[in-house]
């Protein structure tokens, strides 16, 4: 039987393990350009493991396209295990900060309001800016924002989306594989 | 044992068994041809014209012997002349390292001479591009690279290493090791080995397969370039022979099977073969060996082989469902996994099959001997004369379609093509290496004018190495290949194709001290090759073609493979 691929354009997190060498990111990343994908959040960061980096790819994208991808990712000598998350089957989180202009009190107290209603922090005030930090879901932090665009938003830095299987399993079971 | 960096770079070669390195010095490799100099009894360096003739003429050696290929070149210029030799040999899976040296460390970043990022730039065409910044690396980083080139689906490494990492005063720790011990002994190459480690064919996979092979009635086997790559022609054999089912061969395939083995129908593809298009169409099982199923071979992905349970047996799990979809695939070495299905596959018969398809090949055509030459009667004349195990390089083209349709190539790395890449100007450097590979063979260069004129300065290398190449140009004034599609495609607008102008390749072939005729008909074709067969040196023979022979049959591109523009 043919394999039937879901060809839904929906969100993926592709969690790369990978040896933390020079130009191991270049490496990863030139994958996506090469195929004309575009990478919606890249991050990486330090695991348990020494000298073992994981990079967390959000793209949105079909099962086909997201399973050749993999296998590319797998071909690449630095790379340790690749892991194809979906919504569904996993956790993912993002952080994000976003300032906006209070002109006055009240703007002040009602972006307060929005943020503890989200469970926001906020980490930085002065009379006419107010800086929110968001650690949720991805999908949450976007109605943050969105509800905060009633107040005039100056900038936004989003820390990417990371992702972990739902349950015991984890990414190190592709080691074996 | 303390040496020279460059001592241990030359002394890695030789573990690996090289005695042959093409190449191009320059200033920031001039350490390593130094280092050379003390060597040059024990490795032999072919010096090209041209940075990209080396790399073409390391991938020819590579494809020709089986060895894996070793290309030098200096920093900048020199290593951007030897992409498209490197991109060549990563699309046919040929395995070649190459070895460039770059500005020194208090240099590189800040645009010097003859700098440029060539791990960089080589990151897409390599299986691994390194960077050597320290001269402790040295054993290991080229340890690595001829382990990565070679195993698993092969492929090209480039080495970059800057240029104080190679001077005379950096001395570093080196132990030989036989190469055939370096998996065991070090661990390095240990961890490398076990990670390119080709897994077994699962058993269930198999089983499977087996299945569907007794339950098939119309099957269809297919000999891609895994098959070649991989040495896997006796089991492949065994293996056509047991299924008793038409095999219809890849442009990369060609010397995976004996072209003229009672089951082969043939190229498969965009000038495939009516047997083997039709095969394709109509079989319902389709089994193929070491094929990624490319856009010249499943010209339209939706109807390839649209009845058939496809099947793809291939080393590189990444080609699996990337451009046809499979009903079942088996990830592993085709002569192992080859070797499996025989030991378990009984006689299969499928006579009214065969006999459907293979009718369909066309009855041998009986060429007029007179009249203007045609590439017919060109490929007639050198399939009929050329000795038993001749070497085939050609460049891309026409005349490239009409070698591979003609002549029963018998052996892996018998037929020497850029299949992937389509490189116009490989031919005569990849014939280059595999004369300096297989000097008791005979390498013919079969060569359109417009493919010759781009690297014809190899001739010089040609004539300085006395290899006895000889250059067969089929010379029909244009490029061909886009003619014929300006031809069907393009209304005859014929933009930018037709090649009115010199040089004059008998002169050219003077120029370079080689021998040169013009023919225009058979017979004169006839005498020129066999007097160049005989002159036991390079040569070149100029056959003047009609402008608009065209290369029959052809399926357009993205269109059926039985859609046939042209029969």
């Amino acid at each position: 039987m043919k394999k039937e691929f879901d060809t839904r354009r929906r969100h993926y997190t592709l969690c790369i393990l990978v040896q933390d060498i020079p130009g191991v990111l270049s490496q990863v990343a030139r994958l996506f350009s090469r195929k004309g994908y575009n990478i919606e959040s890249i991050v990486t960061g330090a695991t348990d493991r020494p000298g073992i980096t994981r990079l967390s790819i959000e793209l949105i994208g079909d099962e086909q396209m997201i399973t050749q991808i993999a296998a590319q990712c797998r071909k690449l000598l630095p790379v340790q295990a690749v892991k194809v998350l979906d919504a569904e089957r996993s956790v993912r989180r993002e952080i994000a900060l976003v300032k906006i202009r209070t002109r006055d009190r009240d703007a002040r107290e009602g972006a307060i309001q929005i943020a503890n209603i989200f469970k926001a922090k906020i980490i930085d005030i002065c009379r006419d800016s107010l800086t929110i930090s968001v650690f949720g879901e991805p999908v949450k932090n976007a109605a943050l924002i969105d509800t905060l665009a009633d107040f005039e938003i100056l900038e936004i830095a989003k820390g990417g989306t990371i992702a972990m299987e739902r349950g015991p399993g984890t990414i190190y079971q592709e080691l074996e594989d | 044992m303390k040496i020279r960096g460059t001592q241990a770079i030359l002394e890695c070669l030789l573990e690996q068994g090289v005695d042959t390195i093409f190449g191009y010095p320059g200033g920031t490799i001039l350490n390593v041809y130094d280092e050379l100099y003390h060597y040059r009894d024990r490795l032999r360096h072919i010096l090209t014209a041209h940075e990209q003739g080396a790399s073409h003429a390391a991938d020819g050696y590579a494809r020709s012997t089986g060895k894996v290929g070793v290309c030098f070149a200096t920093s900048g210029p020199g290593a951007t002349n030897l992409t498209t030799g490197i991109a060549t040999a990563h699309l046919d899976s040929s395995p070649v390292v190459f070895i460039t040296c770059n500005v020194g460390e208090s240099l590189l970043g800040k645009d010097s001479f003859q700098e440029v990022d060539i791990t960089g730039i080589a990151m897409p065409i390599t299986k691994a591009a390194f960077l050597v910044r320290d001269a402790s690396e040295i054993p290991s980083v080229m340890r690595q690279a001829f382990a990565i080139a070679a195993s698993g689906r092969p492929g090209p490494v480039l080495v970059d290493f800057l240029k104080n990492v190679t001077a005379p005063d950096q001395l570093v720790d080196y132990t030989p090791v036989p190469a055939e011990r370096q998996a065991d002994a070090l661990d390095d190459i240990r961890a490398l080995r076990s990670r390119m480690a080709v897994p077994a064919p699962k058993e269930t996979k198999i089983e499977g397969l087996l299945d569907l092979i007794r339950k098939a009635e119309r099957p269809l086997l297919l000999c891609g370039g895994g098959v070649v790559r991989g040495r896997a022609h006796r089991e492949f054999l065994t293996f056509a022979e047991r299924l008793d089912a038409p095999v219809a061969i890849t442009v990369m395939g060609g010397g995976g099977i004996a072209g003229d083995h009672p089951l082969v129908t043939g190229m498969i593809g965009m000038h495939g073969s009516r047997a083997s298009n039709t095969a394709c169409d109509e079989c319902d099982l389709l089994i193929a060996v070491g094929c990624r199923f490319s856009d010249r071979v499943a010209t339209d992905p939706s109807s390839f082989a649209s009845q058939a349970q496809i099947v793809q047996i291939d080393i590189d799990r990444s080609e699996f469902d990337k451009n046809v979809l499979t009903d079942l695939h088996i990830t592993g070495d085709a002569k192992e996994v080859l070797a499996v299905l025989n030991a378990q596959l009984e006689p299969q018969h499928h006579d009214a099959w065969k006999e459907q398809i293979l009718s369909l090949l066309p009855a041998p055509e009986v060429l007029p001997k007179d009249g203007p030459l045609t590439p017919g009667q060109v490929m007639e004349v050198i399939d009929q004369n050329a000795p038993e195990g001749t070497i085939f390089a050609t460049d891309v083209g026409q005349h490239q379609m009409w070698a591979i349709q003609s002549v029963h190539f018998r052996y892996p790395g018998q037929l020497l093509t850029s299949g992937g890449f389509g490189t116009m100007g490989f031919g005569l450097g990849a014939a280059i290496g595999a004369q300096a590979g297989n000097p008791g063979k005979r390498v013919l260069h079969l060569t359109g004018d417009g493919c010759f004129r781009m690297n014809c300065n190899e001739l010089a290398t040609v004539e300085h190495y006395g290899f006895p190449i000889i250059s067969v140009v089929f010379n029909n004034g244009t490029l061909g290949m886009v003619r014929q599609w300006q031809n069907l495609i393009y209304g005859k607008r014929f933009s930018e194709t037709t090649l009115d102008r010199g040089p004059d390749f008998v002169k050219l072939a003077e120029a370079y001290g080689l021998r040169g005729w013009r023919v225009q008909s058979r017979e004169e074709m006839e005498q020129a090759f066999q007097q160049a067969l005989d002159c036991g040196a390079g040569a070149v023979i100029d056959c003047v073609l009609d402008i608009d022979e065209m290369v029959r049959p052809m399926v357009a591109a993205g269109t059926p493979v039985t859609k046939f523009l042209l029969n």
